[in-house]
């Protein structure tokens, strides 16, 4: 693999000026199957990070470690400057959509949004637009059990976003959202990125990342594959998609 | 999980009521707590009509307190707690300590548990007289033991749940558990007393007492009704030792006990768990 073209995108290798969140070697290897490996790792502010890799590869992981949901066996995660230390204050910045979205079963979603308002201590200017962009109005007084996959997931988003969060962290955000809804919430992620916001997704499907993202950071065993910007990845394989492009890129490595 | 910055005891605490007020919410709504305090009204109401008085009645609950509200406690707290996993998971994303959502997640469970067991009970003894006859003081120590035993069966199967990943496996511990503390446990007593006969056996029997929450809330009531020929040996053992009141104190300290340390390992485990 020669570099046909100088990328013009910045390249991948050097830290950028401000990282917001600065995961630096979280190792996770006690006996957990989808354990991490020691890496380094900055996320840059106001952009896109993608974290891709085969299942399994740790992606779901360090996400979760950052947020504080997995206590890390060693190393030290900052985000926003801040070192994770157990206290919980530093997760009012953040949203976070899960992969799977379970609430209790006979409280209905304007109940857990109130919930959540709650301990969040209430705090004035939540965005409810998601709410209407996602038709889910009518569905907000229903009990859980009640609610299709899709409308939970959808619960999920409006919880993410509604709080104005400086980093948002989407673990496969579009899985069982039907074709409109996940339109109108990539729609919505593109316009939190260009207000400033730091995103961070998982996802299987790269057409989605190609469209959201801005630097793919690729997870093998726990480790940072390679981590690249989208427009360097495209440029320099020549392919025409991201999936084929990230195929190639892995194949090369592997050969070489 | 370590209090680092000031206020956050104070934050903590209210948090921990946040939580509780709507887990309360979810679980008043559902339909089995309504059948669990149920099933006390019409069990006291038809050992009234049968038996006729409220020391009779008192006695025949003993039995179904001892065994039926370990069972149901240590099973639904762990569906309870396996049950709301991964909302747990999405509250701990937001601003709130561990600590915290693990006392509203108890309180959640055990307040509407102990509840319907103390007025399910208390209601109908009240509405057939039961305590005309001095049997307040029965009644309402009867009610007390229940609802220790509700508290410690429920710490029990949250340590369990919290520690074991795999909800099957956490419910077999469970029943596991049950079947060791209200059958095994005396058989084992039995098969000691029938083995080992000529042996000194008080202190090795009392020692073992104490590590069996049903059998210690057993001693505690037949202690305190007197009850010689339903004691057990256990129970006349403890009578024989401690004498009356330090039995039951001594009884009542290492039930506390039953409820302290798995409370406390399961908050700790609930501290440092991978979610």
């Amino acid at each position: 693999m020669t570099p046909s073209t100088p990328p013009p995108a910045p390249p991948p290798g050097p830290v950028p000026a401000t990282p917001i969140i600065r995961p630096q070697q979280p190792s996770k290897r006690s006996g957990r199957p989808r354990g991490l490996g020691d890496l380094d790792l900055d996320l840059e502010t106001g952009r896109t990070t993608a974290i891709l890799g085969p299942n399994g590869a740790g992606k779901t992981t360090l996400i979760k470690s950052i947020l504080g949901l997995v206590i890390p066996d060693g190393g030290t995660i900052t985000v926003a400057g801040e070192r994770l230390d157990g206290s919980p204050e530093y997760r009012r910045r953040i949203g976070y959509m899960p992969q799977i979205a379970r609430y209790p079963e006979n409280l209905t979603a304007r109940e857990i949004l109130a919930m959540v308002s709650d301990l969040r201590g209430n705090p004035a200017g939540t965005d409810e637009s998601l709410v209407d962009e996602l038709r889910l109005e009518a569905e907000l007084d229903k009990p859980f059990r009640t609610l299709s996959g899709g409308n939970r997931q959808k619960v999920s988003a409006v919880l993410a976003l509604r709080f104005r969060p400086q980093i948002l962290f989407l673990d496969e955000p579009t899985a069982g959202l039907d074709p409109v809804s996940s339109s109108v919430f990539k729609d919505r992620l593109l316009r939190e990125r260009a207000e400033g916001r730091t995103l961070v997704l998982t996802s299987h499907v790269m057409a989605e990342v190609q469209e959201l993202a801005d630097t793919v950071v690729y997870l093998l065993d726990g480790r940072i594959h390679f981590r690249e910007s989208v427009e360097s990845l495209m440029g320099s394989t020549g392919e025409a998609s991201l999936e084929r492009a990230i195929a190639r890129r892995i194949t090369a490595r592997v050969v070489a | 999980m370590n209090a680092l910055t000031s206020g956050s005891g104070r934050q903590g605490g209210s948090d921990t009521l946040k939580i509780t007020r709507y887990q309360l919410r979810d679980v008043l709504r559902s339909r089995w707590i309504l059948l669990y305090g149920l099933f006390f009204v019409l069990l006291t109401d038809l050992l009234f009509r049968f038996g006729g008085s409220g020391e009779r009645v008192i006695l025949s609950l003993l039995n179904v307190v001892l065994i039926g509200i370990p069972l149901v406690s240590i099973v639904l707290g762990a569906m309870y707690m396996y049950a709301s996993r991964e909302f747990t998971e999405m509250l701990l994303a937001h601003p709130v300590r561990r600590r915290s959502l693990f006392l509203g997640l108890f309180a959640g469970l055990s307040l509407p548990m102990s509840t319907a067991f103390v007025l399910g009970t208390a209601l109908p003894y009240l509405a057939h007289g039961g305590g005309a006859a001095g049997g307040w003081g029965a009644l309402a120590f009867l009610l007390g033991t229940g609802v220790a035993l509700t508290l410690v069966f429920l710490a029990l199967s949250f340590l369990v749940a919290v520690a074991t990943e795999d909800r099957i496996r956490g419910l077999g511990l469970c029943l596991g558990a049950w079947i060791a503390f209200a059958v095994v446990y005396d058989a084992v007593i039995l098969m000691a007393i029938y083995l080992l006969g000529d042996f000194p056996l008080e202190r090795p029997v009392i020692a073992l007492s104490m590590l069996n929450p049903v059998d210690l809330a057993r001693i505690l009531l037949l202690l305190e009704f007197d009850i010689s020929a339903l004691m057990g040996f256990t129970g006349a053992l403890f009578r024989d030792f401690f004498g009356g009141t330090g039995g039951r104190l001594a009884a009542m300290g290492a039930l506390l006990a039953w409820l302290a340390v798995p409370f406390a390992l399961g908050m700790r485990s609930f501290g440092r768990k991978n979610f």
